[in-house]
């Protein structure tokens, strides 16, 4: 257990820490890729920050641009077809939109790294499980191929793969789903970087296993202080390990919120639908509810709200008019701390 | 019913515990794709064939000596060259037969292998290199080098292969094998540089290397460390069937009087030599062409073996 001692350093006083405010911060994000049918509109306006130690919580569906967000913040979007007209993705408030690509090389893998969803395709299938944990090492750090294999094994003992040293020299294609997941969280986990994205990590995992994996990332993510974005469409992921939460749809944040809150009471009628389609025993016998409809094409989103036209509660106005993301009050006029909702009528969804 | 309860479970067993003996996970060795590849290879007869032949063939052209104490280059014109072969006598000056010139067909046969193989695995080699870098370069960069590069692989694919050859060697005055390995392999890359961006286009797309991305890797670390790897099976599948088509081609051009000149000797200048005896004296002709077509039928069949030993979906 040479990797317990890391935590003897105070974990406020990480390495160049001396920027006040979030880890990171995504300001007016807008993400377009340029295809023959026209300009997809991926993601239009993101905001969102994460803190040391905090876990944020991106929800949607497939295609409502969270794993977009996601990859523009890596830095591993394909320019083009991808373009990012506007925006600012502050890391401990430096713009790295602006920054040159080696230096954004260099914060890739050691300040922010990435988890994948499909960890057997996203290892390569030629390369020992050790040889690609200790690149990590190799590369960043420049470690002698001996010390690299001590600490891929260290690392793999550290995500709880059984027999770590037996089976370093094995190939991804031996290991289970679960332990390929947890090889993937080695590897990001390898340098200890700041913030880890994890782009659906039990998506392709079955059940029990999906609970082993999300506790180990949250308590790596706990002894090391590490941000945390979790981007899943699993509402139920989500409850245990999440912080906040944002909510998006058809790549725009519709609802942000502390995790608790926004179960006992959604403030957008998307999250509500989303919330009321979660199977639950006491509904036994009854039709499970869903949201009518598909996701909007992004080559052609609807005016106004995109939701509009699978939204039971909208009027004129939502089919003309964007709903801005606005803070909620309760119902006695107090503000509630940290959540917004980008809906017309937001008070009746919230109260009514 | 005694003996029904003498079968039933003694009581110990019952309480024996549910999980059975450790079971000792690494019994079987992990294997990666070349050593399933080996494996296969060991069970294949035509791999066994061919590579028996073709370590012959190497040894040959390294120790022609070892095979025969006669001179290819030396003749004596006393020796009949329309004596026909002593079959009888294997090893020895005579068994072939002797050419038009006095010189010992055997002995021939044996130095010929050399220039053959030097000149096949050479210009292999050459073109893996330099087709396999273009081919990778355009594949992973895409775009306008893409553009650039493939156009330029295929004018070169547009000229005619031996056509092209006999230009680039007419503008040597010396034929030497350094002037057909480079006259074969100036135009004979675009395969390889072909295959290679194709494969290079399939790899660059799969997840591990966006993963590898995310985590830093550097573009040389990427195409290197993981693309290459991943493309070098149908590489060395295509490399090592062409071979065996370059020691035909180098027989080809030397037929043609294009290729190898004298003193080096080649079965292909022989086999031109023996053309224009063939009614009179065959063997002249026979012996070089059977020993032309063994080693390229060699080189072809280990292609063939190698890439069904690679390519898990035929096996």
């Amino acid at each position: 257990m040479t990797t317990i001692d890391k935590t003897a350093t105070v974990p406020s006083a990480r390495s160049g820490d001396d920027h006040v405010g979030p880890l990171l911060e995504v300001r007016d994000l807008h993400v377009e890729f340029h295809t023959r049918d026209g300009v997809v509109k991926a993601v239009n306006g993101v905001n969102y920050s994460v803190d040391a130690g905090e876990t944020l919580a991106v929800l949607g569906e497939s295609g409502s641009g969270k794993s977009v967000t996601a990859q523009a913040i890596m830095g591993i979007l394909d320019m083009p077809p991808g373009r990012i007209p506007q925006g600012e993705i502050l890391f401990r408030g430096q713009d790295m939109l602006k920054m040159s690509a080696e230096e954004r090389r260099n914060i890739r893998g050691r300040k922010i790294a990435m988890i994948f969803q499909d960890a057997l395709s996203s290892l390569n299938p030629v390369l020992t499980v050790g040889y690609q944990l200790g690149e990590m090492f190799r590369v960043h750090q420049g470690l002698s191929k001996k010390d690299a294999k001590a600490k891929a094994i260290g690392l793999m003992d550290q995500v709880k793969i059984p027999a770590a040293a037996a089976r370093i020299s094995d190939y991804p294609h031996q290991f289970s789903g679960g332990m390929r997941q947890r090889i993937m969280i080695a590897m990001a986990l390898a340098l200890e970087p700041d913030l880890i994205i994890a782009d659906e990590p039990t998506t392709a995992l079955d059940v029990t296993v999906q609970a082993q994996v999300m506790d180990l990332l949250a308590e790596l993510q706990r002894e090391y202080n590490m941000g945390l974005i979790l981007i899943t469409h699993d509402l139920g992921v989500v409850a245990d390990v999440a912080d906040k939460i944002a909510v998006m749809y058809a790549g725009r944040i519709v609802e942000t919120s502390p995790v608790h809150e926004i179960y006992k009471a959604p403030a957008h009628p998307y999250t509500k639908g989303l919330l009321a389609s979660i199977p639950r025993l006491d509904q036994k016998g009854q039709e499970l509810f869903a949201i009518k409809g598909l996701p909007p094409n992004l080559l052609h989103v609807p005016s106004g709200c995109a939701f509009n036209p699978r939204c039971t509660m909208a009027q004129d106005i939502c089919r003309s008019d964007i709903p801005p993301l606005l803070p909620v009050t309760g119902t006695d006029g107090t503000e509630l701390v940290g959540r917004h909702s980008a809906c017309h009528f937001w008070k009746e969804t919230l109260h009514g | 019913m005694p003996d029904a309860t003498k079968t039933a479970p003694a009581p110990e067993d019952a309480e024996a515990p549910l999980v059975g003996p450790s079971v000792d996970v690494k019994a079987e060795k992990a294997r990666s794709l070349w050593g399933d590849a080996w494996l296969e290879l060991r069970r294949n007869w035509y791999f066994i064939i061919s590579a028996a032949l073709i370590v012959l063939l190497l040894v040959i052209a390294i120790v022609p000596s070892l095979f025969t104490s006669a001179s290819p280059t030396v003749g004596d014109l006393a020796h009949h060259f329309l004596g026909k072969p002593e079959l009888s006598k294997v090893g020895s000056p005579e068994w072939l037969g002797y050419d038009g010139q006095g010189r010992s067909v055997y002995a021939r046969v044996i130095y010929g292998t050399r220039a053959s193989v030097i000149v096949g695995i050479s210009v292999t080699l050459l073109v893996t290199v330099f087709g396999g870098l273009i081919g990778m370069v355009a594949g992973y960069f895409g775009g306008w080098v893409d553009a650039l590069l493939s156009g330029f692989t295929n004018i070169f694919l547009g000229l005619p292969f031996l056509l092209g050859a006999m230009v680039v060697l007419q503008a040597f005055t010396e034929r030497t094998v350094l002037v057909v390995i480079f006259a074969l392999a100036f135009l004979g890359w675009t395969q390889i540089a072909r295959v290679t961006r194709g494969a290079v286009i399939t790899v660059k797309q799969a997840d591990f290397v966006q993963a590898a991305r995310a985590l830093g890797a550097g573009t040389n670390r990427i195409l290197f460390r993981h693309i290459l790897p991943n493309v070098l099976a149908p590489v060395i599948v295509v490399a090592t069937i062409s071979l065996g088509v370059y020691i035909s081609a180098e027989a080809t051009l030397s037929y043609l009087g294009l290729g190898l000149a004298s003193p080096t000797v080649s079965w292909g200048m022989d086999i031109s030599g023996g053309a224009s005896q063939i009614r009179v004296a065959q063997h002249i002709l026979i012996y070089p062409s059977i020993m032309l077509s063994i080693t390229v039928l060699a080189f072809i069949m280990l292609g063939e073996a190698v890439r069904n030993a690679l390519d898990p979906k035929t096996r």
